[in-house]
């Protein structure tokens, strides 16, 4: 593999590293302050969480699910009036809430399924019908604040700032074991392996982000537990996609229906699991975004659809199926955050932050597209 | 000695990398049928692309001239205009659009903002009548068959002013009584004076139609053959294209069938999915021995294709009745999933609508029928994949740099081969090839018909589904004739011949 392939092949990372790099510098350095960052984390987990799972909705052949931020309200309502108002049980509360959304998701993805009703036309009814059930729940009112025993769950830290540090360096030695430890299975079954240099560079590359975000996140507060929970989805949803046979099955479909099918696989089932899975996680962002603001409200959610959608394509997902892995969604939810966040600390205005941000969204699908024409 | 109407010199053309055509020459002389052969990649395309200006002037060396002039064509309606123009092999026709609209299409009659739609189909249907089609011209297309919309093609062309009409593999997707009326209708161009260029694999329909034959190999011209002088016996033509001797087009099988029965059909009956009341396959039985290879001959349209996935768990089709044994104990497949499992594959004819995954690397597609076999409690050892894909590829012979390719970047050739290993991997003991050679070049045909006679000769049962019959003669232990939905004559290896199988399809069309 030469140098060109390698820049190919991680454009958006590298274009994440650059636009990191002009904010820390003409924010002079406040980006990557350790504060900035947990906020950075905070902020985004929320778009990290709904692009996973509109992944797997755009990998079965670039449908997308609009009904997603209406579902965050909806179920952030649900979960207002359960917790403040009628001052439920915590647990109860969120198991309920979680299966509402799996309720939700049932219902969309049975049309879409079964039905076989286009997905933009299920979830754009659902996304006007969920908003209105969550604008009657509520009556229109914002219901808050919640009980500290909710905040909590979701955002405190774990143990002592240290233990960050101490955590990415465990993790990093854990994820270098692992790196050898699969290089020798291989070669001792008589795999073809990876080119060494780029493996061990890549390793080193990753190794050194953990231990930079441990050694950052020590500096402040320690590991936020949204943190961990962002960590458990993407690297449940990195596994199920690329290492499962259900998860290449999404590939499958996205590739070529037909074919799928001639091979035996259920196709209406992978439609069913997209949706559902979707709304599942709509449920779970709910949750996370109710605490974050502490607070349900008749406009929450509003466009999280479209922060998910971008982050997909940004991350190199196709509009037309079949492509895209969770390592380079959560790359363009991160990119996404970090233009919003430094804009942001830039003091630039919030119309013109909108604007920067549609056209980056187009540029970088034009630069997709393009790159890929010169390939052939 | 006729004008010569096109000249192509010494036309180089790279690619990044590649040299698709090195100073290749073409001289065709006005009013004939010259045909253009040589296998796939051999760069027969890429020379029509440079003559119809898909790839403009300056993206090549070399000089264009027709009717006297040098031509520097930067798009398609430049050649267009000079009254050049291509058929493709994947027809460009809009399926919900009616004929009329689509033979005028980038041609519209009238004004710009305001068509004359009367015009259109009174031209259109007289035009219709010259390619000898019956149907109004304000059918939609997706309603009339393959055949039928490849004239339609024709139809569009004329509409245009042809003078020198290129065909890009007009029949790779016809039956034979289609393909020769395609074939009669140049020749009576011909008399009426266009001149056409086709590209072609069939070389017997070659013989049929074409004056010259101008033989490419990797992208050089090696001959022009004459028909009234030069010796154009199939073998000369194949020995051109191919570089080497290919004495026997169909390898020889040393194995004979065993006497136990594979797949055994009863009563099969077939509906049409959309338009339940027609019956598609009509009370068809057959019956496949293990190591015996069975062919299945018709017309396009006869239903040899819709009884192959309706048997493959019920993929086509409604209201099925019928009864299916395999390996002597009767079977329901209601699903695809449940076909493979028990034993039964379909390749089908179409590699890249129904059969692979192109955007997908080639070691995916060879795991997708039966992906338990390399994975545990759903968990996928991509390692033992690739190891498996390659494991086919030395097999198969399957030319492609790594298992790690995308199958959209490999020929057709190896892309059937491609498909051939996704089956094999699934490990049936009945496998339906559907058209396995459509499309594919002689040296990779050979290759495939090596790997059919391989997995008779370790015990499978195979129904090869072909149009064509030289194909289906020479491989085929036994084979059947279906007409309409109807299984109407059985001919085993040694009676069977051409015109036995063409008497039987129309002594059946004729209802007797």
């Amino acid at each position: 593999m030469d140098m060109k392939q390698v820049l190919k092949k991680n454009t958006m990372v590298i274009a994440l590293l650059l636009v990191a790099l002009f904010f820390t510098w003409q924010t002079s350095g406040a980006l990557l302050s350790a504060q900035n960052i947990t906020n950075l984390i905070a902020q985004n987990s929320y778009v990290v969480i709904l692009a996973v799972g509109m992944l797997l909705c755009i990998l079965t052949g670039g449908n997308i699910d609009l009904s997603v931020g209406s579902i965050v309200c909806l179920i952030g309502a649900i979960a207002g009036k359960m917790i403040v108002e009628f001052k439920m049980n915590l647990v109860v509360a969120i198991v309920f809430c979680i299966l509402t959304g799996l309720l939700i998701g049932s219902w969309q993805a049975f049309w879409i399924a079964y039905v076989r009703i286009p997905p933009f036309i299920v979830t754009l009814a659902g996304m006007l019908l969920w908003r209105g059930v969550a604008l009657l729940v509520l009556k229109g009112l914002t219901i808050s604040p919640f009980p500290d025993n909710y905040l909590v769950l979701f955002n405190s830290y774990i143990g002592a700032p240290q233990l960050a540090l101490i955590m990415g360096i465990v993790i990093t030695i854990l994820f270098v074991a692992f790196k050898v430890f699969s290089r020798q299975t291989k070669k001792k079954k008589g795999y073809e392996q990876e080119n060494l240099a780029v493996e061990i560079s890549r390793t080193a590359i990753i190794s050194i982000v953990i231990i930079a975000l441990g050694y950052k996140l020590s500096l402040y507060k320690g590991i936020p537990i949204i943190l961990v929970l962002l960590a458990i989805i993407v690297a449940l949803y990195s596994y199920y996609t690329s290492k499962t046979v259900p998860g290449r099955y999404y590939y499958a479909i996205g590739g070529n229906e037909k074919a799928a099918k001639l091979s035996g696989i259920n196709t209406n089932k992978v439609y069913f699991k997209a949706y559902l899975n979707m709304a599942f996680l709509s449920a779970v962002a709910a949750l996370v975004c109710v605490a974050r603001f502490n607070s349900s409200a008749p406009t929450a959610g509003t466009n999280y659809e479209m922060d998910a959608i971008a982050a997909c394509f940004i991350g190199g997902a196709s509009a037309y199926g079949g492509i895209g892995t969770v390592p380079g969604v959560v790359i363009g939810a991160i990119f996404m955050g970090v233009l919003n966040n430094g804009m942001s600390i830039m003091g630039i205005d919030a119309n013109w932050q909108k604007a920067v941000k549609g056209l980056v969204l187009l540029a970088a699908v034009v630069f997709d597209v393009m790159s890929k024409k010169k390939d052939k | 000695m006729a004008k010569v109407i096109l000249e192509m010199k010494q036309i180089t053309k790279t690619f990044p990398g590649v040299k698709a055509l090195d100073n290749v020459n073409l001289k065709v002389e006005k009013g004939e049928i010259h045909a253009l052969v040589g296998e796939n990649g051999a760069g027969k395309s890429t020379l029509m692309n440079v003559l119809s200006g898909i790839y403009n002037y300056g993206s090549y060396e070399g000089d264009i001239i027709f009717e006297g002039k040098v031509c520097q064509f930067k798009t398609i309606k430049d050649s267009e205009n000079k009254g050049i123009v291509i058929i493709h092999q994947e027809l460009a026709l809009v399926p919900y659009m009616t004929i009329g609209e689509n033979m005028f299409l980038g041609n519209e009659q009238g004004k710009k903002f305001a068509l004359d739609w009367q015009e259109t189909y009174a031209k259109a249907d007289q035009l219709l009548k010259v390619v000898g089609l019956k149907e109004s011209s304000r059918t939609l297309i997706k309603d009339i068959g393959v055949g039928k919309q490849q004239l339609v093609e024709i139809a569009k062309a004329l509409a245009k002013k042809v003078k020198l009409l290129i065909l890009d593999e007009p029949t790779a997707s016809l039956n034979e009584s289609d393909s020769k009326v395609l074939l009669d209708l140049l020749l009576q161009f011909k008399k009426e004076g266009i001149t056409s260029i086709i590209i072609s694999h069939k070389l017997n329909e070659i013989a049929y139609v074409a004056d010259k034959i101008t033989v490419i190999r990797d992208g050089s011209t090696i001959e022009t053959l004459d028909k009234k002088t030069d010796d154009i016996s199939e073998e000369h033509i194949i020995k051109g294209m191919v570089g080497r001797d290919l004495s026997n087009r169909f390898p020889s099988r040393s194995t004979k069938p065993s006497k136990e029965i594979g797949l055994e059909v009863k009563d099969w009956n077939v509906y049409h999915p959309i338009y339940t009341e027609r019956k598609v396959v009509d009370n068809v039985s057959l019956n496949v021995k293990k190591g015996e290879i069975v062919g299945i001959s018709g017309l396009m349209g006869a239903g040899r294709t819709e009884l192959a996935m309706s048997l493959f768990g019920r993929s086509y089709g409604s209201n099925i009745s019928g009864q299916i044994k395999i390996n002597g104990k009767e079977v329901q497949l209601k699903t695809v999933k449940q076909a493979i499992e028990n034993k039964l594959a379909y390749v089908t004819e179409d590699r890249k609508g129904n059969g692979l995954v192109l955007s997908n690397p080639i070691y995916i597609n060879t795991t997708m029928a039966k992906m338990d076999k390399v994975s545990k409690a759903g968990v996928i050892d991509k390692a033992l994949e690739i190891k498996v894909a390659n494991e086919y590829r030395e097999k198969l012979k399957t030319k492609c740099p790594s298992v790690l390719q995308s199958v959209g970047n490999l020929s057709g050739g190896n892309q059937q081969k491609v498909l051939l290993s996704k089956w094999m991997f699934a490990e049936p003991d009945v496998l339906i090839l559907d058209e396995p050679t459509r499309g594919i070049d002689v040296g990779a045909k050979y290759e495939i018909y090596c790997i059919i006679n391989d997995l008779v000769a370790a015990g499978k049962s195979v129904i090869m589904i072909s149009s064509e019959l030289p194909e289906v003669l020479g491989m085929c232990d036994r084979i059947y004739v279906m007409n309409e939905g109807k299984m109407v004559g059985e001919l085993s290896h040694e009676e069977a011949t051409q015109e036995k199988i063409m008497a039987q399809i129309l002594k059946s069309g004729r209802g007797e």
